[in-house]
């Protein structure tokens, strides 16, 4: 099918997968430091530009493969994570990911979703959540907050927002994480872990649409705010966080709670200390609920990341070995399968 | 062979012809009796037809009439191109068999009874106040009661197995009756039995002594004097097998992707009439054929275009609803100008419908069921057999011009068979497809100057990386454009691609006379009926000719000047009058429609009477 001469991965740089596109974002998106972190990232992901493939369904961020000087399919709303999963299925070779928004992924194509999580797919996911509908011009969606004023719920939603992670926990993703746009170092880190996972790789981006939304995520994002309400989760590290790091989760039996640990009489060693390969769901639960609760800070970074086996490499398994049992198809035998008879 | 000598003193009559219809409960086999005198008839040589009535409920209480399940043969020594319209012999297991299918069994026909099922209870549940094996009401029927039960029994007896696998066992009493009264070679079955208990000597025992049971029943017993001989009938020489629809188009499908070379990748969201495509696909996976039943239909034809974008033969198969909720996908698989094969097996609708009756009232969907302008090829096999190379037909169009295709078939076909002359597989066209590769001056959206066809350029050519996607497209780069002009530039190419179609299929082939009183157009599985009642109107002297349209869109480019050579012009659709309505938009012509929608295909009889009245008026 592709060339499949072995080679040496290329050099690239950031500039390397730049597409000749005019990026048509609004000035000032969040969006477009999603766009620069991937390409920073991807000269060291060890995948060549003809093997990678972009897919995406419709909304602002799923423009992003026009952005991408990879291979790209700009789908119908909803449906990128089964359009990526068909591609993936038919060619495992290929490093398949998606651009998707919240509406996108959540709403229309919500099932796909839950699906692409459960079957262990690989492909990997990167949900631009800006908790509105920005190419249909700002009303609600799945992650709004309950109450959101918007053209379609001048009343304020009733809705209860969607907690992306927890989502993809529930359906069994096996590379869960969140990260911000205005984090750089921090989505590089993250789109890398990703690129290295094997399976379904779900990542939440909190995205600043600066037209309908703006401001939704600053208190995680602007100095003087991000230190006290967000807790960076590090394999293997307790949670800390604060301005002066002074502060801590601890688990008071399932319920997380903040505790000073500083001049008080919890250290470092009582507080919860991350996991992210931990295979049973719990941990990662709790955290994933700190994320709406008013006072908690949210985490950010990895949830979880475990493996087991994937859909593609399980379709391609059982080839195999029809291969093997069977021969190679042959049409003749195939037609002549059953009973026959000759007419003279 | 096993001996199967006529009794002396029991006479033989040649017949041309004969449908027999085996019905009983759900759980009395009957399929299975079916399809074991269909593969008998088979190799007797007739030309044969055959079609399962299986009731929509799965497990349907024992007894009741709509836990019914039937099977039909029609057979004969001449070509036979439909199960029949009704029976001449109904074998009937209980007295709800009898009380449905008593109505489809010709006047002075026969009717096989296994007594033993005429039970108070069953009489009851059939609804019969009275036992109409008594009362006299069948007195227009031949009518042989026979203890089907109770002889089946005295024949294992002295096995010692369990009554409930001996009750299982009287259907092959029932068709070994039935293999004595027309002469059918018994070792098929004898060897089927073999194979499919391999493992349970005692199964084998008691089965093969049913089916010989009954098989000396009839030569010994005084209730029968007559057995029929049905001769071969002429068929072209080869080698034949009896298939349905479906699994001649999955075949279809497995042949092209390996004569293309493509990998093929199925995405299928179950369901009725459709699922056994998916069945049958999913048991190739040696032919390295990808089957995938995704969340929903949506999601299977999302994933076939996926597939399609890395350069697999993505195929989906589903039935009216699902073809519904598949339209957005397809009008982007237009778009994208991949090459896709949508097989549509309709049913019954509107909305559920009748998911296990048959009707070809998803034409228009095919046609216009998108948004905005999105043409695309849409082809329709016309016999269960036929389903094999318009299926091998929908690859090559599809590859050829960069298009999704659409399948229509429907449950008649699909479910029903008929004897396949198997081709060799050397003998199939060859399909060529080539990947793009050349990086000098790369447009994914150039064209072939005869097909209109962009190229293939699938991920993982160097050089090669582009974007593409369902916003409008500017001519020859494929980068997003809104241009007024453009736009217009890209619609009339995606409709003049598959108008250049035309060029490349057959002629539409009239049979019968070019010109004359009465063409009959038809589509799809109307082809059996339709044929039938032809044959007979034209040996009753009438002028009528038939021509049966295997591509609907874009229509054979001769059709225009066939139909202006007929005074006038029916098309009989289980619709309420689709092909009609394009012949007439498209030609101009004063096409009739004779439309009826019960989830039942035509009748020979009903459609003859049509042309009577046409031709008289
Ligand atoms: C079938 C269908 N329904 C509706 C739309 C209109 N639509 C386009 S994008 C969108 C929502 C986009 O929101 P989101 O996924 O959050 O993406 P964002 O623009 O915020 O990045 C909607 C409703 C569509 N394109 N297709
Ligand atoms: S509308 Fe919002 S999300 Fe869309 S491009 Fe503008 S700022 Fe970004
Ligand atoms: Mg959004």
């Amino acid at each position: 099918m592709a060339d499949t001469a072995v080679q040496e991965p290329k050099k690239y740089t950031a500039k390397d997968f730049q597409s000749d596109q005019d990026v048509r974002w609004c000035p000032g998106c969040g969006d477009y430091s999603i766009l620069a972190q991937t390409q920073r990232v991807f000269p060291d992901i060890g995948v060549e530009k003809k093997d990678i493939v972009w897919v995406s369904g419709i909304g602002c961020s799923s423009r992003f493969p026009y952005y991408m000087e990879t291979f790209g399919l700009h789908g119908i709303h909803g449906r990128a994570p089964i359009i990526a999963s068909g591609l993936k299925m038919a060619r495992p070779d290929l490093s398949v990911w998606v651009a998707t928004g919240d509406g996108d992924l959540l709403s229309i194509g919500g099932n796909h979703f839950i699906h692409a999580c459960r079957r262990n797919i690989d492909i990997k996911v990167l949900l631009f959540n800006n908790q509105i509908y920005g190419l249909t011009k700002g009303q609600y969606s799945p992650t709004s907050e309950f109450g959101k004023i918007t053209k379609s719920t001048p009343w304020g939603s009733i809705d209860h927002p969607f907690n992306p992670v927890a989502l993809a926990l529930g359906a069994e993703c096996t590379f869960v994480a969140r990260s911000l746009d205005r984090d750089p170092k921090h989505l590089q880190t993250i789109i890398r872990a990703a690129a290295e996972h094997t399976g379904t790789a779900f990542i939440e981006i909190y995205q600043n649409c600066n037209v309908f939304n703006d401001g939704a995520f600053f208190h995680l994002t602007e100095k003087g705010q991000k230190e006290e309400n967000v807790v960076v989760l590090e394999h293997n590290k307790p949670l800390i966080f604060g301005a002066n790091n002074d502060k801590g989760i601890r688990l008071d039996g399932f319920t997380p709670k903040i505790v000073s640990i500083e001049n008080s009489e919890f250290s470092k060693d009582d507080l919860l200390v991350h996991d992210e390969n931990k295979n049973d769901d719990v941990l990662a639960f709790i955290l994933s609920r700190m994320t709406y609760d008013p006072d908690l800070p949210t985490p950010v970074g990895i949830f979880r990341k475990t493996y087991k086996p994937t859909y593609d490499t399980e379709m391609q398994k059982q080839i195999n070995k029809a291969i093997e049992k069977r021969g190679e198809g042959d049409l003749d035998k195939l037609f002549n399968e059953g009973e026959t008879w000759v007419v003279e | 062979m096993e001996t199967n000598k006529a009794n002396q003193h029991k006479k033989t009559e040649t017949i041309e012809e004969v449908v027999i219809h085996f019905a009983g409960d759900s759980g009395d086999g009957m399929q299975l009796t079916g399809s074991q005198f269909t593969t008998s008839s088979a190799i007797a040589g007739n030309d044969l037809n055959t079609f399962p009535d299986f009731p929509a409920e799965i497990r349907a209480p024992a007894g009741t009439t709509y836990g019914v399940s039937g099977f039909q043969i029609h057979f004969g020594s001449r070509k036979i191109h439909t199960p029949g319209d009704i029976s001449d012999v109904l074998v009937a297991m209980n007295p709800a068999a009898l009380r449905v299918n008593l109505k489809h069994l010709r006047d002075g026909g026969t009717i096989i009874v296994n007594n033993q099922g005429f039970t108070p209870k069953n009489l009851k549940l059939a609804g019969y106040d009275k036992n109409p094996l008594d009362d006299g009401s069948l007195s227009n029927y031949q009518i042989h009661k026979v203890d089907i039960s109770k002889l089946t029994a005295n024949a294992l007896e002295d096995l010692n197995l369990g009554s409930k696998v001996v009750d299982r066992c009287k259907n092959f009493f029932a068709l070994g009756l039935m293999y004595w009264m027309y002469n059918r070679p018994v070792e098929p079955t004898l060897s089927w039995i073999k194979d499919k208990f391999k493992n349970k000597p005692e199964l084998i025992e008691a089965n093969t002594r049913a089916l010989k049971a009954g098989l000396h029943y009839g030569d010994i017993t005084e209730i029968f004097t007559t057995r029929y001989e049905v001769r071969p009938a002429k068929l072209k020489p080869g080698t034949y097998r009896n298939i349905t629809g479906n699994a001649a188009l999955a075949l279809g499908l497995v042949a092209a992707a390996q004569k293309s070379g493509l990998e093929m990748y199925l995405g299928a969201y179950p369901i009725t009439p459709a699922s056994d495509v998916l069945h049958e696909l999913s048991r190739h996976k040696n032919f390295k054929v990808k089957t995938f039943q995704a969340e929903d239909e949506i999601a299977a034809i999302s994933a076939a275009i996926g597939a399609a974008y890395g350069g697999a033969l993505g195929v989906t198969a589903t039935s009216g609803p699902g073809m519904a909720l598949k339209m957005e996908a397809i009008g982007l698989a237009v778009m994208l100008e991949l090459p896709l094969v949508i097989a549509d097996i309709q049913r019954g609708g509107p909305s559920t419908g009748l998911p296990t009756k048959t009707e070809q009232a998803d034409l228009f969907q095919a046609m216009f069921g998108r948004n905005s302008e999105a043409p695309l090829c849409v082809l329709a096999a016309a016999t269960p057999s036929d389903c094999f190379t318009m299926a091998y037909e929908a690859v090559r169009v599809a590859i050829k011009y960069m298009t999704p295709v659409i399948l229509l078939s429907d449950g008649y076909i699909a479910n029903g068979s008929e004897p396949w002359n198997i081709p060799k597989a050397s003998d199939l066209e060859k399909l060529d497809v080539t990947f793009h590769t050349d990086q000098e001056n790369f447009l994914p959206y150039s064209r072939d100057k005869k097909t209109l066809a962009r190229p293939w350029a699938i991920p993982g050519t160097s050089g090669l990386e582009h974007r593409v996607g369902g916003l409008e497209k500017q001519d020859k780069t494929g980068n997003i454009n809104y241009e007024p002009e453009n736009h217009q530039i890209m619609v009339n190419y995606r409709a003049e691609k598959i108008e250049r179609i035309a060029n490349d299929i057959p002629d539409a082939a009239v049979d019968g006379d070019k010109e004359g009183d009465l063409l009959i157009v038809g589509w799809g599985s109307t082809h059996g009926a339709i044929t039938s009642a032809v044959e007979r109107s034209r040996t009753k002297g009438k002028s009528v000719s038939h021509v049966h349209l295997r591509y609907l869109n874009p229509f054979p480019k001769n059709l225009g000047e066939i139909l202006y050579n007929f005074k006038k012009i029916l098309v009989p659709e289980l619709n309420k009058g689709q092909l009609s309505s394009l012949l007439r938009s498209k030609y101009l012509v004063p096409a009739v429609g004779y439309n009826k929608v019960q989830g039942l295909p035509f009748k020979t009889a009903e459609l003859e009477n049509k042309i009577d009245e046409l031709l008289r008026g």
